[in-house]
């Protein structure tokens, strides 16, 4: 779906919304408010059939950017305010990292195939002789589907000459590659996390914005407030979701109270190092290939559901790992603030004992905006320690196969090979490496079409922000 | 007003960005054929409009001498076609 679409609109207004309050010290007198005020604009047109029923959404939308789970949460008309100091009061971010808002949900019908009246009532009738349920009857010569007998093969959709069949899809269902999301018996989404691979896709198609992501951003403001010392680390995806240069964000990022500031690239040149080296091990012991790791979405894909794979999968850790120990060894005294585009890091970074919080493009955006902090109008700063231009290659689609390759050593042959996102068809290819049928030695996986820059949680418009991101990369050094 | 063209400002500052402007950065390959040529755009920073709340909501383009608030594509592109519309008849 477009990414800039209004249910993420409505998601960054409430981050930023949400942000403002905390800034101000008002979050706890002010939440109740901010339903109402972003729907009593004069022209407000109400998504649902009354403005009330929106508020009470948006009310619960709001749980989710407190950070915590929505499945439990019944709006009474009481306020939110214990869930803002419950929110305070949380140790650490827990998951699971996504939720599913039911009262959202519900608009979708289960997925269905449908007779249009485009339909011709032909002589053939294919759907009523192919289908193998004997599904399809004729009535006042037109084609129906019986939904009792129906189960969903769509063979009537293929045989019909007029294309007049069209199926109804549940987005969030046809968008999860690993199949971890279905209706349960009362009609509502539910996630299985023994499948989710934490991808995002739901998120990112849901059109009525029902799948979430829980924020961590609240819990970054507090501690910042109590004292605390941040380190951000930003992934390369992020140098694309603003239209400044990189000493700008540096600079902005400060300004928006982090002490240190990390270039996630840098841990990515050191994994394309890594990862070089093992690869030029694995085929001396005569391995047929081996796959990249930096993706965890394609990581937990291979646990989950294609475990053949998994000796496959370098050993080398992500970007945002290295990074952190990075920080960890220079500035110990910061807490360790992983920002990227993706929602498997957030689930990465819960696992990863060097990582305190991950929050998102569309998270920091929001900072930046509650705090006014305008990108173009900061002085920039000179980057330290600036990263390669192999590292900042990670967030596109071929960028990482490209920085391994560039790092292998003489004299090791190099085919890489692609998977440029999970979808359906990425899984049917990565099922065929792992039974044998592969071309290459080095595969590089990401989850998402494109790669980082079309990761679940960007600002920027991938195409826009790739432009940005090749710019400052061709600018960098080795 | 022969030989000029419509100039179009497409705001690509932080608060802008943050509410979708990034999208409207492609507004060039979205042009229809016939309008090429007679339409110049260009990515500004921060065009201010985003701290004065009277001015709308973000993104925010100018077209001609008109600001557009709350700026989508397909609303851009109904305000160019108004404007360019409005240049051949005058
Ligand atoms: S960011 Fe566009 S007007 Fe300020």
């Amino acid at each position: 779906m477009h990414y800039n679409n209004n249910a993420s609109l409505v998601k960054r207004e409430l981050l930023i919304r949400m942000i403002r309050l905390e800034l101000e010290g008002r979050l706890e007198g002010g939440i109740d408010r901010v339903p109402y005020e972003m729907t009593c604009e004069p022209g407000y047109q109400p998504i649902r059939v009354s403005v009330y029923h929106d508020r009470s959404i948006l009310k619960s939308r709001m749980v989710a950017r407190l950070g915590f789970a929505v499945e439990g949460y019944v709006d009474d008309g009481t306020s939110l305010a214990p869930l803002v100091r419950a929110a305070a009061e949380r140790p650490a971010p827990e998951g699971p990292i996504l939720t599913v808002l039911d009262e959202a949900c519900n608009a979708c019908v289960k997925s269905q195939f449908l007779v249009t009246n485009a339909c011709q009532g032909c002589l053939a009738r294919p759907c009523v002789m192919n289908c193998p349920k004997k599904a399809v009857r004729m009535v006042d010569d037109k084609a129906v589907i019986d939904k009792e007998l129906c189960v969903n093969c769509g063979i009537c959709q293929n045989v019909c000459p007029f294309h007049a069949i069209i199926k109804i899809p549940v987005p969030c269902e046809e968008a999860c590659p690993v199949g971890a999301i279905s209706k349960d018996e009362e009609g509502k989404e539910r996630i299985d996390y023994s499948k989710c691979v934490f991808c995002g896709a739901c998120m990112r198609e849901c059109p009525f914005g029902a799948m979430m992501d829980r924020s961590q951003v609240l819990d970054v403001l507090r501690r910042k407030c109590e004292g605390a010392k941040l380190a951000a680390l930003y992934a390369p995806a992020v140098a694309g979701q603003f239209r400044a240069p990189l000493g700008k964000l540096v600079a902005a990022l400060k300004k928006a109270g982090f002490d240190a500031v990390y270039e996630v690239a840098r841990g990515a040149d050191i994994t394309a190092e890594k990862e070089a080296h093992e690869l030029a091990e694995r085929l001396e012991k005569g391995e047929p290939f081996m796959t990249t790791s930096c993706c965890p979405a394609y990581v937990e894909t291979v646990r989950k559901h294609v475990p053949a794979l998994a000796p496959r999968v370098s050993d080398t850790r992500t970007p945002m790992h290295y990074t952190a120990a990075l920080a960890a060894a220079e500035r110990p005294e910061c807490l360790r603030v992983f920002i990227g585009p993706c929602l498997a890091k957030r689930k990465e970074g819960i696992d990863d004992p060097l990582v305190d919080y991950v929050i998102s493009a569309e998270e920091l955006g929001a900072l930046f905006v509650a705090m006014g902090i305008e990108l173009g109008e900061e002085a920039e700063e000179i980057v330290e320690a600036p990263a390669g231009q192999g590292g900042r290659s990670f967030a596109w689609s071929g960028g990482v196969a490209a920085a391994v390759g560039a790092r292998l050593p003489a004299g090791v042959p190099f085919k890489p090979a692609k998977i440029d996102g999970l979808s359906k068809e990425g899984m049917k290819t990565l099922r065929a490496w792992a039974d044998g049928a592969h071309e290459g030695n080095l595969l590089e996986v990401m989850a998402c079409q494109g790669g980082c820059v079309a990761g679940p949680s960007v600002i920027a418009n991938p195409k826009v922000a790739l432009m940005q991101l090749k710019k400052i990369a061709e600018a960098s050094g080795n | 007003m022969d030989g000029e063209k419509l100039k179009v400002i497409i705001c690509s500052g932080t608060a802008c960005f943050v509410m979708g402007g990034s999208e409207l950065l492609l507004l060039e390959d979205e042009l229809p054929e016939a309008w090429r040529g007679r339409v110049s755009v260009e990515a500004a920073p921060c065009l201010g409009s985003c701290k004065d709340r009277s001015c709308g909501r973000a993104p925010f383009v100018k077209v001609g001498v008109e600001d557009l608030a709350g700026a989508t594509m397909p609303a851009l592109l109904a305000l160019i076609g108004r404007k360019l519309g409005e240049t051949l008849g005058g």
